[in-house]
């Protein structure tokens, strides 16, 4: 997993709540069997005007020039700010695997569904939660100065914004640890794998059924 | 020991080990496997050179991209065709069980789980598939799973993860006739939000939901995930017994006995607590219809559309009015005069046997609206589609005017060729109406298979109570 310290980059205002993973990458790209490849079609039915189908040449397509991403220098952002329930409905990893082919590397939003904010850390996304009215502000900002930057600095905890006001945000410990480090769990897992034998020989007895 | 909810139950018994800061290492004891969400997570193991932890738990079926007509002339679509049989040659490679799509037992991943018994209560249970939740109906801890953590518990037989919150959702008193858990759920959705329930593991209770069989809790817990929670949970009861008694992968002599004595233990006790809970009157909730483009932008069949002026947040009026423009509807405008394209009776919400028995019900000797141009029967599995044609379901089914497929996810979100084109507006028993779910530019009203089976009848939303 590539690993996130500190970044500086442009934002990307998405202004709607609920944005389901559905939208974020539509159900016909998930026939493929790849992790990659995916950033060109992220949005698919907001950023095209023409239906999308795997395989056929994006460049060729109809572009939807009013979606923010379609728009310099948006169609550079590292950042999305988004509203509430971000990444809600289906658990489809895709959905990441989008954002970050795009060149996402953070995600703003008020709240975000459970199961897309654990995949987002396993793919070195970092989603930060605020308050909605912090996020209204970051709205506000972005809205008033194209290209607007933000700073994210994970370590610390904070993000800086161009007037050099700082706003701490949360994150778990562990997802800190393996998202500044890169760290693969599976291999952290399996340092564990005689607890798991241990427990595996326990529950033998208790839930013999299981067995 | 204090009082422990139904939750804290199953996964206080799956901790293999708890860091400081209270993320857990859980053991998984059965997962489930299909052809999307899959790949990457073999490939993943091939590189690392891992091999899965434990091969006995694990089940895959290919139902995401399978056909549901003529079925005998394979996958057409190549990229489809591609993603099963990479999902057939892993389960060869890796030695796990697989019902491949020439198996009669195939089906919707989250109906075959429990009709197998593969699905006991007591368990943990994850797929990768939000819909998970659906097992929670057998007091198991099931909930959905990206790719990443499908790789985790393979190789590892274990997830990293944090206590959820508890929340418990009381249905009290006797529903009304021609109401059914859909309804229960449509209603609680639209009573606490899409994101309602994020963060919580989401029991319901109360005696209506006693009341329910099998199936209906199964649809009860797969939407879930529909209000936020990742975890929906029944607790058990004989009811529950009695469904997994005899089902193949279910224990038998002994081991059931002693299971079902651990399984009697597997109810919230009296006096635990939970962070939140509501209580909704099961009297009161009627047919619902959802108008919009998420789960929660739902109302009875009786009322109206929404009107997004008098709505104060701005957000939210600002999304209700997205929705309407893509949905194609005016504010204010009865349920009842919108008219509809297809129909589509099916997916891991609805498509088991009682919901097909409830659907025939209302459609017996009636024929499909003129305007209605497509109707779709999908069954959840082989063995379902077997049985109904076993009590003759299939025949007022095709008189009436609709087609009857072969089981997979189908239309619910459209990977197969199963879809809607632009504008195209369906009463459908699936259980997401997000823009483009079921084809690009198509139009979802989320309903029970009453329901659906009432507006094919129609031709438009109809109260099913005075049908």
């Amino acid at each position: 997993m590539e690993k996130f310290t500190r970044l500086t980059g442009i934002v990307a205002p998405l202004d709607r709540p609920n944005v389901d993973t559905d939208a974020i990458i539509p159900k016909q790209y998930l026939k493929s069997i790849k992790r990659s490849g995916f950033g060109p079609n992220a949005f698919d039915d907001w950023r095209y005007l023409d239906a999308g189908e795997p395989g056929i040449d994006n460049s060729t397509r109809r572009v939807n020039k009013d979606f923010i991403l379609n728009q310099s220098p948006y169609d550079q952002s590292s950042i999305l700010l988004a509203r509430e329930n971000f990444g809600c409905g289906s658990s489809r990893e895709h959905a990441v695997w989008a954002l970050t082919d795009f060149g996402f590397r953070v995600v703003i939003a008020p709240s975000f569904a459970d199961i897309f904010f654990n995949n987002s850390f396993k793919n070195g996304l970092l989603p930060i939660a605020l308050d909605a009215a912090v996020v209204d502000d970051l709205f506000k900002a972005v809205d008033g100065k194209k290209g607007y930057q933000l700073t994210v600095d994970l370590d610390q905890q904070k993000i800086i914004t161009e007037d050099n006001n700082e706003i701490a945000f949360e994150v778990d410990e562990f997802r800190k640890y393996c998202l500044l480090n890169g760290l693969d769990d599976i291999g952290l897992t399996l340092q564990h794998a005689d607890d798991i034998r241990t427990y595996e020989q326990r529950m033998k007895q208790v839930t013999p059924w299981l067995f | 020991m204090s009082a422990q909810t139904l939750y804290d139950k199953l996964f206080d018994a799956h901790v293999v080990r708890m860091e400081d800061d209270g993320t857990a290492l859980l053991y998984i004891d059965r997962h489930l496997v299909h052809e999307v969400t899959s790949p990457q997570a073999f490939e993943g193991l091939r590189i690392a050179g891992r091999k899965p932890w434990r091969t006995d738990t694990a089940l895959a079926v290919p139902d995401h991209n399978v056909p549901t007509s003529h079925r005998d002339q394979g996958i057409i679509d190549p990229v489809a065709r591609t993603q099963v049989e990479t999902l057939d040659a892993n389960c060869r490679e890796f030695g796990i069980t697989e019902f491949a799509m020439d198996d009669i037992r195939q089906g919707i991943v989250h109906v075959i789980g429990p009709e197998q018994g593969a699905t006991l209560p007591g368990m943990t249970l994850v797929c990768g598939d939000s819909h998970t939740a659906t097992h929670g109906a057998f007091g198991t801890l099931a909930f959905g799973i990206g790719t990443s953590e499908v790789e985790h518990v393979l190789a590892t037989q274990c997830l990293l993860q944090k206590k959820m919150k508890n929340m418990r959702v009381n249905i009290e008193g006797v529903l009304g006739a021609g109401v059914t858990a859909k309804d229960i759920v449509l209603a609680v959705i639209g009573k606490i939000g899409t994101a309602g329930g994020t963060g919580y593991a989401m029991e319901f209770a109360g005696s209506a939901i006693r009341k329910l069989s099998m199936e209906g809790r199964m649809t009860i817990c797969n939407m879930a995930i529909e209000a936020g929670a990742r975890v929906g949970l029944v607790a058990v009861d004989d009811t529950t017994i009695e469904f997994v008694k005899g089902r193949p992968y279910a224990p038998e002599g002994h081991l059931w006995d002693q299971a079902v004595s651990a399984w009697k233990q597997l109810v919230s006790d009296e006096d635990a607590v939970f962070d939140t809970e509501i209580t909704i009157d099961a009297a009161s909730i009627k047919p619902q219809v959802t108008w919009g483009t998420s789960p929660e932008m739902v109302v009875a069949v009786d009322d109206r559309v929404p009107d997004p002026a008098v709505e104060v947040d701005q957000v939210k009026s600002s999304g209700m009015q997205k929705a309407l423009d893509y949905m194609g509807l005016s504010a204010s405008m009865p349920v009842n005069e919108i008219s509809i394209d297809k129909v589509f009776i099916g997916s891991c919400t609805n498509s088991r046997l009682e919901d097909l028995q409830q659907a025939a019900e209302v459609i017996k000797g009636r024929k499909v609206a003129a305007n209605v141009k497509q109707a779709l029967v999908v069954p959840g599995s082989g063995l379902i589609k077997q049985r109904a044609e076993e009590l003759g379901l299939d025949k007022i089914f095709i008189a009436a005017g609709f087609e009857w497929r072969d089981p997979g996810c189908s239309m619910c979100l459209a990977m197969n060729a199963d879809r809607l084109e632009p504008g195209e507006r369906c009463a459908s028993t699936s259980n997401r109406n997000f823009e483009g779910r079921q084809g690009q530019g198509g139009r979802t009203h989320l309903v029970s298979p009453a329901m659906a089976a009432a507006a094919a009848i129609a031709g438009h939303f109809v109260d099913v109570r005075n049908f």
